[in-house]
């Protein structure tokens, strides 16, 4: 075409960006990768190796090796070398380290950026200007948290050797949000990337080994899933981080439920994008560009769920099928490219199959008419409307270009759809009334909300998720804490086998014959505490308690499942006490302790029938302090705004994580219950607990407290039985988000185990036995942190 | 109703076939004065932190290379109100910003790029009315119509009755298009009848010749008043809305033309009559050429790349294209004197 008929059609030429340099680079390498391990390249011990492509043209790129788990042990037996000289290095010079990587990142940009292109398919412009600038920042940022550790987090240190495994839809930003924190807190590292995507992850290694990266700290593994999940399930591996599927989280989570490994988990998502009618509305649409046809819409926090109010859905649809016309889908390596290439055929099927599949159920799809390239993985921009919250495509994750599209009337039936999810990563507001917005933000339950944008990250503002999105946070401080554990956990002593003598009657055997009834005990009864009623069993039975020399205490209500489902559902009725004012939280539990102190005597003389005197009067007077400090504590943990760059400010909020299943530690049957209750609901949880085995009859005391000071009533439930049984349903309840399971290592992994089905959060002991008589390790933020998970709201401003 | 597809104001003879106005599908009309409707007016919504972001990242999404370069150029110099609006100006210096807009390209540029037979020319010339006269002389013949800014340009603080007449003045000195200001008071007041009835005024004394609308958007301040007075200034009947007149500390910048180009846009499908654009002040570089009008492009299509529809105003971005499509025709960069000052 000559330049007159360009000036005539003004088409956008070809603008491809020169992949020579990458080429060469590839070059130098024959193409051929072998694995990182202790800080050289390693041939694989299976001797084979996997090729890596571009998924716009299908040609393969280089051969990869294809590690087994013999390479799985040599990378973690490298990192567990490495580990005590890296830990003890100081963190100025961790920091050093960081600092050299990020400088180093930015040095080589665009021969990363081209890389990742080349191996994702996703475009030059987001590689250029999103993936690659947000890796220097993030190891930036981690340089900082480096420097400051022994500052700022003093009672903290590393967890050990990290095992990682990340998608491939982020490849090296995934990569930096795994590795930077984890060396920055003193980890070492073994990370497996993922199977589409191993290039930019091996360019990182040699970064690494260009600024001398001690041998070990960095291990790059390069294998298939199989070989992941054993990187996952060995014993050398203290903490696994995780970024992908649901579905793989939960394998994750399966094959880690015997072990103390600490988790975070980053996982899918079906993010609302929520465009009120006072929203600009072009503004939104360029929302929804950035937030479902962003990296080809493979992107976990997508906004991929549009919810517009009906006044103004016409007009909002109208506007984005125009604009989905002027998006441009081709090359990814030409820089006017606004979506590139689905990272391999099998994805590219599955989001054809979930398409077809929303139209099958009914759904009017919209694409628009450009035209794809011929060859190579590419799917159109796509909207489907007609949909509802049944359909498949609104409940599940396409991971593609595909956007659906409901509407809504009011802001609290926009707030109902919102959450109407079992996911909980992200959410997009658009309003231009600032009370209308950040209402919907603090009711939607998800880790990041966008108000007026999306998809905007940042290294200090923290990423991650609700609900089956994950837990654990990427960034900012709340993302360090994923790396460190408080030093005093590691030199507590080994939680005891099998608690203290289990009074409660094996199922089989029946309960044992009564001894003597205590006759000053024989008229008092206690009871279930269930939606701030005391109420009978519903299986009709008690069990006796027996005190130290084996005598007869009382007889305790002897919980079941139905007792469990009645006591969650009384917690769940009572969530309005997440949004009670803390000042107001903090007067109830001040009561609490005020009632407690009326009552010491009565308290500890039946206390001490079981555990002794001397350990009564101590439980109790120290129980009396752990309220008020968690009284003190409600209008005080707080969250901080951080400044990203740009007119942005980010609120980060630690919200009650929900309705929360607590099993009690036996050393300390008061003391202990009350150390885990009372954290979770200085911050708004509500409680569902089970009191030890030891002395079940303190729910009893403890429920004539509540009762008199004035705690609505779901906020605690209390159901004594056998704690084992009640933890399965506990754990196994999808109306429980978060469970504390503070007992023998048997029970915390089955506890582990049932609680996969909802993801929900578990806070063991992690196999020891916490002093409860020490309130520098058994109150305050370690638990609070626990009770809480951060929301990130970004709010930008400006007129 | 029978469709009048718009056709170049600019009566160059490449005009190759009229590009019809066709927004989403629809044929447009030409804008005509509506009754003002202060709904539309009062609810515009303008998120500034998001409008900015689009802004930004366009300009990172689209990028055009080598011929299409080239071609894209041509296209910014057919779309240039060549301007000069100094106090100094001279009647040589319209007459030499006159041959200029003739032959805006050195003649092996043009037979290098191969493009004769376009018999490009700028898309008009822009002066003061007290150089109407001189320009017309100047440009008889070559079809490039003068543009004189009118209605007590830059402040827009005259007497209204001298405004209007200024504009009769400038129009039977054969200026074919006239670009007012507006009074930048109504909009901060909230004086929409005022500002309508001005605007409205101005359209009925320039008669045939095209009125662009100047809203002083550096003036105006926030992205909302800019959105306000682009409402306002379509129902009036402007053929063109113009962001700045160039003498303000902030001229047209790309997060002001997105609202006024999005303003014309929801204007079109509202009223199926179509508006120009006319981005003027600080766009001296020829990248900045080719950011605005692949906005143009993404934003309102192909037909916001005629003359009829959009014009950039500048005075200095000639001579950094020139510059470009010599480097484009030798592989060398070339030096501004090298090329004939406008």
């Amino acid at each position: 075409m000559s330049i007159a008929e360009k000036f005539y059609t003004m088409e956008y030429g070809a603008a491809p960006e020169d992949p020579k340099e990458v080429n060469q680079w590839l070059e130098r390498h024959h193409r051929r990768f072998e694995e990182f391990i202790g800080g050289a390249w390693v041939a694989p011990a299976s001797g084979e190796y996997q090729t890596t492509s571009d998924p716009s043209t299908g040609e393969t790129l280089a051969e990869v090796a294809k590690g087994n788990t013999a390479d799985v042990e040599a990378a973690v037996a490298a990192a567990r070398k490495a580990f005590p000289a890296w830990q003890a290095l100081s963190g100025h010079e961790r920091a050093r380290y960081l600092y050299a990587l990020a400088r180093q990142v930015q040095k080589h940009s665009r021969r990363l950026a081209v890389l990742e292109t080349m191996d994702n398919g996703k475009p030059i412009r987001e590689s250029r200007d999103i993936d690659i600038p947000l890796v220097a920042r993030h190891f930036y940022h981690h340089a900082g948290w480096a420097q400051l550790l022994d500052q700022e987090f003093p009672n903290y240190t590393a967890c050990g050797v990290v095992g990682q495994v990340i998608p491939w839809n982020f490849p090296l930003l995934m990569f930096a949000w795994k590795v930077a924190p984890a060396l920055a807190a003193g980890n070492t590292v073994v990370i497996k990337p993922a199977k589409y995507t191993p290039m930019t992850a091996l360019a990182f290694a040699e970064l690494a080994m260009e600024v001398g990266l001690p041998p070990g700290v960095l291990n790059v593994l390069t294998c298939d899933a199989k070989t992941g999940q054993a990187l996952i399930e060995h014993p050398g591996i203290d903490k696994v981080a995780f970024t992908g599927s649901t579905e793989i989280g939960r394998v994750i989570r399966k094959a880690t439920a015997n072990s103390t490994k600490k988790l975070s988990l980053e996982l899918g998502g079906k993010s609302p994008f929520v465009v009120f009618d006072d929203a600009d509305l072009d503004s939104a649409v360029e929302g929804l560009v950035d937030a479902i046809w962003f990296n080809q819409g493979q992107v976990c926090c997508a906004g991929s769920r549009l919810l517009v109010q009906e006044r103004v859905a016409e007009m909002l649809y109208t506007k984005v099928r125009a604009r989905m016309e002027t998006l441009r889908v081709g090359p990814p390596l030409d820089k006017a490219i606004d979506i590139g290439a689905i990272v391999s055929p099998v994805q590219l099927e599955t989001i054809r199959k979930m398409v077809d599949q929303g139209v099958a159920e009914g759904a009017k799809c919209w694409q628009p008419s450009n035209s794809l390239p011929e060859k190579g993985c590419f799917f159109p921009p796509t909207l489907l409307t007609d949909v509802h919250p049944a359909a498949t495509v609104v409940q599940e994750e396409i991971f593609g270009p595909v956007l659906v599209g409901m509407t809504f009337r009011t802001p609290s039936e926009a707030a109902e759809l919102a959450n109407n999810t079992v996911y909980g990563l992200a959410a997009s507001v658009w309003s231009e009334n600032i009370n209308v917005a950040l209402d919907l933000a603090s009711q939607v339950k998800a880790g990041v909300v966008w108000v007026n944008c999306t998809n905007q990250f940042d290294a200090a503002c923290g990423f991650g998720g609700y609900r089956e999105s994950g837990y654990g946070r990427e960034g900012g401080r709340e993302g360090m804490l994923e790396y460190l554990t408080p030093k005093w956990l590691h030199s507590l002593p080994a939680a005891p086998h099998a608690a203290v003598k289990i009074s409660v009657p094996d199922e089989e055997e029946g309960f044992e014959p009564a001894g003597e009834p205590p006759h000053a005990n024989i008229d008092r009864t206690v009871k279930q505490y269930i939606g701030g009623k005391q109420a009978r069993p519903d299986s009709g039975y008690s069990f006796p308690v027996y005190g130290r020399e084996g005598e007869l205490l009382g007889e305790a209500p002897l919980g079941n499942r139905k007792d469990i489902r009645n006591a969650v559902e009384a917690a769940r009725n009572a969530s309005g006490w997440a949004r009670t004012s803390a000042h107001n939280r903090a007067q109830v539990i001040y009561y609490i302790a005020e009632n407690m102190i009326q009552r010491r005597d009565e308290i500890a003389h039946g206390l001490a029938r079981a555990v002794g005197e001397d350990q009564a009067a101590v439980e109790v007077d120290l129980s009396i302090q752990r309220i008020f400090s968690y009284a003190a504590w409600a209008d005080k943990y707080e969250g901080v705004v951080h400044h990203p760059p740009g007119r942005n400010i980010t609120i980060a909020m630690p919200e009650a994580v929900g309705a929360i299943g607590i099993l009690a530690p036996s050393e300390a049957p008061l003391l202990g219950l009350l150390s885990l209750v009372l954290p979770a609901i200085a911050v708004g949880n509500t409680v569902v607990a089970v009191p030890s085995e030891r002395y079940p009859l303190v729910i009893g005391d403890v429920y004539q407290l509540l009762d008199t000071s004035d705690l609505p009533g779901g906020v605690v439930n209390l159901v004594a039985g056998r704690p084992a049984e009640l933890a399965k349903t506990l754990a196994e309840h999808d109306g429980i988000e978060a469970i504390w399971c503070f007992r023998s290592d048997e029970e915390a992994n089955a506890v582990r185990a049932a609680s996969i089905g909802n993801m929900k959060q578990v806070f063991t002991n992690d196999g020891h036995e916490y002093d409860w008589f020490n309130p520098a390790q058994a109150e305050g933020r370690w638990f609070l942190q626990h009770a809480t998970q951060v929301k990130n709201i970004w709010v930008p401003y400006g007129e | 109703m029978a469709v009048q597809p718009i056709t170049s104001t600019n009566h160059a003879p490449h005009t190759v076939q009229p590009i019809p106005v066709i927004l989403n599908g629809r044929t447009l009309e030409h804008n005509r004065r509506m009754p003002l409707n202060t709904d539309w007016v009062e609810a515009v919504r303008v998120n500034t932190s998001a409008v900015e972001r689009r802004a930004a990242t366009h300009v990172a999404r689209r990028t055009v290379k080598k011929e299409t370069q080239a071609a894209w150029l041509l296209r910014a110099i057919a779309c240039m109100d060549l301007t000069t609006l100094s106090g100094d100006d001279s009647a040589d210096r319209v007459r030499r910003l006159c041959a200029k807009a003739r032959n805006p390209l050195q003649r092996h540029i043009v037979e290098g790029l191969g493009i004769e037979e376009l018999h490009l020319t700028v898309g008009a010339v822009c002066v003061y009315h007290a150089f109407v006269e001189t320009a017309v002389k100047a440009l008889e013949g070559s079809g490039i119509p003068v543009a004189a800014v009118s209605a007590g340009f830059p402040a827009g603080l005259n007497p209204l009755a001298e405004r209007v007449e200024e504009i009769h003045r400038s129009v039977e000195a054969g200026a074919q298009e006239i670009d007012i200001v507006i009074t930048r008071a109504h909009v901060f007041n909230g004086e929409w009848q005022a500002l309508y009835d001005e605007v409205a005024a101005f359209k009925e004394a320039a008669g045939p010749a095209h009125l662009k609308a100047i809203l002083g958007t550096g003036d105006l301040m926030t992205l909302r008043n800019v959105a306000r007075a682009s409402w306002v200034a379509m129902m009036a009947g402007a053929d063109f809305i113009k962001t700045s007149t160039g003498k303000e500390s902030v001229n047209a910048t790309l997060p002001v033309s997105l609202v006024m180009v999005r303003c014309i846009r929801d204007y079109a499908e509202r009223t199926g009559m179509a508006v120009g654009f006319k981005p003027a002040g600080g766009i001296r570089t020829a990248k900045q050429a080719t950011d605005w009008l692949a906005l143009m492009k993404d934003e309102l299509g192909r037909p916001w790349l005629e003359p009829s529809l959009f014009r950039f105003g500048a005075s200095g971005m000639l001579g950094d294209i020139e510059r470009q499509l010599e480097h484009h025709l030798t592989g060398r960069y070339s030096a501004t004197y090298r090329h004939p000052i406008a």
